[in-house]
Parts: C-alpha cells; structure tokens; sequence
C-alpha cells in the first residue's frame, strides 16, 4: 500500500536512502555473526563431545567456521570421518 | 529524586557527543537540576572549549582519582548557570591513567552532589570507552544518519550490553529533513529499526551549533537555535517528562504555514 503511494510520488527503490538501507542490513549481518576466537573454540570442542559418542572423527582436521554468504550467515563444520561406530542392537 | 549517570557515547568520532553533552547538561540545569558534565577523553579534552570554560581550569579528572587534589577543586563552575558543573579531562597525561574502577569511585562520589552526572565518551571502544561506561546507570548513544555512524552504534550497543547497560536510547543528529525527503538520507524509522532500540531525540543539521561553539555558547541557551530546541525537548525527557518526538510531519506542517505566510506577504 506505502509502497504505491511512494512510488506515486517518485521515490522508488533505487533512492540513496534504500541502497544505504541495504548496505547497512548486509553489513550488521556479517558484524553481528562475529563470534570471538574463544567461543569458536569452545563451540568446537562441544561438537567434538557430541559427535564422538556416535562416531570416529579426526579431531585434528576438524574445521569449524563462520561463512559469509551474500546476505546470510552459516555455521559450517568441515568434520572428517575415521570409522563408524559398530552399531549396538540390544 | 535518586541521581542518574548517563554516559553519552557513540562509537564513531565527530557525529556530536561532545556537542550534545554540552547542551543537554546546560539544559537540564537550565531545569534547575544539578549537574556535571565529566569529559572522559583524556589527551584529547573538548568539553571544555564548546561550554567556553577552557581558561579556568586548575585541576582535570586525573588529578581527582590520584588525589592530587579534592574532587570539589576540580569541579569547574559554569559562568552563565548556577547548577552546572564540569570536571574536565586532563589533556597532557597518559590516557590510561584512569582505570574502570576509580571512574566508578568518582561517579558514585558525584552522585552525593548532583542530580544528573553526564559522562562524555571518547571515540573508540578502547580503554576510554571502558571508563566511561564503568560507573553509567544507562546510556545515551548518539548517531547521525549514515552507514558508518549506525554501523558503529550497533557495535556500541552491543558491548553496552556486554558490560551490563540495557536501557540505551538514541539520539538522532544532525538529521536533514529535506534530504530525507527526497529519499536521499536514511530516515529516523529506519535507524531505529536496524539498530532496535528506543529513540530519545532527534537533532536536526543546524549551522547555529557551529556559531555556538565558536563562541562556547552551548545552543539551548540561544532562543532561535533549531537544534537547541531539540536538546531541550530531550533534556526534558531525560528529567521524566513526556515530551513528543518532533517528527518530520511535523515539520511539513510547519512548512506549509511558512509557505502560507509568505504567500501572505
């Protein structure tokens, strides 16, 4: 509804204050997703914890990292395989 | 009334916490109530000169937590208002010569004096910033519309939060309605959006704060000063009134009946 009216009188998407707007969003997305060395840490050593009860992971090469996309954020855990644990059927 | 440390900080430089310390401290003594002014940036001291009370001072905040001197040697009078008061910075010492803790010392000794404690902020988020918030009940943070200064109050208001400070309200400056009009500066709504936070005030641009500081006559006190009627209007939110936000409909009335005015004549 605001939008036609805005668009009526001459203020369409590509006005500064819009790209400004965007740039702003796109920017405190990134900012705000900065999670500090020592909490990266931490989370790592967690998901080692978890995933250990169920698998063989090599903890050396496991990699966990904030990655930047356009304009999302993404957890992304690059965590290698050893071996599968013999599954247990009681 | 229970006094209030209010620390006015910002992130980035030169977008007014000088400026608007100066004016909402004389604005709210001009309320009648009392007030400090403390400048907190050390090595780089301004308070001082936009209140025009450079050449009396003796003794700064440094020398206050040292001892060198009684806290009441320090405080500078203001020439024009009864109730105001600075405590400047020291401008030749270390910067890290005051330390979080003696900060809270010196505002909860402020406390027993005053009923409004302002804390100007240096830039940054370093040590100075650290002090300066160390002894605040809550925060102002002061922002003008564009990408960097928003940019940089949300990373305040983050580590604002971080140290414990959840109540931070904004301020708006240096705002070009006309610009804002014509699409071509982000408006009041979208900051305060991106940022989710309350709004205290906003500031339009207005050249009388330059004549104002080179005079070292804060804005409040000049009657036809734009920006200075916002001050007062925010310093009289501060003191628990309920004052309107001046938006920018507001204006375009007022606007109009210029124009109408001038059609008249």
């Amino acid at each position: 509804m605001f939008d036609i009216l805005y668009k009526i009188f001459g203020r369409d998407n590509s006005s500064s204050k819009n790209i400004a707007r965007e740039r702003l969003r796109l920017v405190l997305i990134h900012d705000r997703a900065t999670i500090s060395p020592e909490v990266l840490l931490l989370l790592k050593e967690d998901l080692i914890k978890v995933i250990r009860e169920y698998l063989e992971i090599d903890e050396e090469a496991l990699l966990v990292n904030l990655e930047n996309d356009n304009d999302s954020v993404a957890l992304v855990a690059n965590i290698p395989i050893k071996g599968l644990r013999r599954a247990v059927n009681e | 009334m229970k006094s209030k440390v209010l620390v006015i900080t910002s992130g980035k430089g030169g977008v007014g916490k000088t400026t608007t310390t100066a004016n909402l401290g004389t604005a709210l003594a001009m309320l009648d109530k009392s007030v400090v002014m403390v400048d907190t940036d050390i090595g780089l001291r301004n308070l001082d000169v936009v209140l025009g009370l450079e050449n009396r001072i003796v003794f700064d905040i440094v020398d206050v937590v040292n001892g060198s001197c009684k806290l009441r040697q320090a405080l500078i009078k203001d020439k024009r208002i009864e109730s105001l008061f600075l405590l400047p910075a020291a401008q030749t010492k270390d910067k890290n010569a005051v330390t979080p803790h003696q900060m809270k010392n010196l505002t909860n000794e402020l406390r027993k004096e005053f009923d409004f404690i302002l804390v100007d902020c240096p830039a940054g988020i370093e040590q100075g910033f650290r002090n300066a918030i160390a002894g605040a009940d809550s925060a102002i943070v002061v922002a003008t519309p564009e990408i960097s200064s928003v940019r940089d109050a949300d990373r305040i208001i983050g580590l604002l939060e971080a140290a414990g400070l959840y109540d931070t309200r904004l301020i708006v400056n240096r705002l070009r309605s006309r610009m804002v009009k014509n699409g071509d500066m982000l408006d009041v709504d979208d900051i305060i959006d991106i940022l989710s936070i309350n709004l205290l005030g906003v500031v339009p641009e207005d050249e009388s704060i330059v004549i104002s500081t080179n005079r070292g006559e804060p804005a409040v006190m000049e009657t036809s000063s734009k920006a200075g009627a916002a001050y007062k209007k925010i310093a009289r939110r501060l003191n628990g009134e309920e004052v309107p936000l001046f938006t920018l409909e507001d204006e375009r009335i007022l606007d109009k009946f210029r124009r109408l005015l001038k059609i008249a004549r």
